[in-house]
């Protein structure tokens, strides 16, 4: 992270930075915490999609334009990616308001909630899915 | 009266912020709209889940009727505001030359009242049938 130079320009010291990512083996716990950013980050953008379908439902030409889209594979695909980001940013989330109180750092705890998190993201996503296919009757 | 021995304002020592500018606020909101966001979350996606496969005028009724319109409201202020935070750290923390990192934070803080606003108008006009 040498390179990493700061705003103050060219002329700026030389110091030392704290050792960043590449400097470290890669662990769950800190896979995870990268996952929570890019989930968040996705959600983010995803937002865009959230404001279409609410503005789209005022009129049927474009709610069925949206319907188009989010019945596709390619909107089905962004669909369930926003899925499984949105409750695996929501388990993350509800994880680390367990750590802000103070609990669950031990080596075992951690780990057990970071596993928690992952399988608990997918599970839920793979049944919501099962359940707005099946028994909802799915985007169309 | 002697003169000072320091320039900093006896204000900007009572708050104590120093180079910081800002204390606790976008930590303390950003877990406050955590919170709100997990009950708001799970009734959004069930409200979304109902209205699958729903024709357009019984979506826009239901998402207009006064229990589910409050609750799609509060729910994209919270996670509005939530994301609004989410994104000014991850810019804070990555982009480092500092007119593409203000750049960046004002874009952020207009993509949040438009796509926001945009949002609540569209649960505005549904609701109020207009």
């Amino acid at each position: 992270m040498a390179e990493a130079r700061s705003f103050e320009g060219p002329r700026a010291a030389e110091r030392p930075l704290s050792p960043h990512l590449q400097i470290y083996r890669p662990m769950l716990t800190m896979m995870m915490s990268i996952v929570h950013r890019i989930t968040g980050i996705g959600l983010y953008f995803g937002t865009l999609l959230l404001a279409w379908w609410i503005n789209s439902a005022a009129g049927p030409n474009g709610y069925a334009k949206f319907e188009a889209f989010i019945g596709s594979w390619i909107g089905r695909l962004i669909l369930f990616g926003y899925t499984w980001a949105l409750i695996h940013h929501m388990l993350g989330g509800i994880r680390h308001l367990i750590w802000d109180t103070g609990r669950g750092f031990g080596p075992n705890e951690r780990e057990w909630l970071v596993a928690a998190n992952l399988v608990g993201s997918i599970a839920i996503t793979v049944l919501l899915w099962i359940v707005g296919l099946l028994f909802v009757g799915g985007p169309q | 009266m002697t003169p000072p021995k320091h320039i900093r304002t006896p204000l900007a020592r009572v708050r104590g912020f120093g180079a910081a500018k800002s204390g606790t606020g976008h930590f303390w909101l950003q877990r406050v709209t955590a919170i709100a966001n997990i009950p708001l979350t799970i009734v959004a996606v069930i409200i979304m889940i109902m209205l699958l496969g729903r024709n357009q005028p019984a979506v826009a009724q239901i998402l207009g009727s006064s229990t589910v319109a409050i609750i799609m409201l509060l729910f994209i202020v919270s996670i509005m505001a939530h994301m609004r935070i989410g994104m000014q750290v991850v810019i804070e923390d990555y982009v480092h030359d500092e007119t593409a990192k203000l750049g960046l934070l004002i874009a952020n803080n207009f993509f949040v009242a438009i796509v926001g606003l945009t949002a609540v108008y569209g649960i505005l006009k549904l609701s109020f049938g207009l």
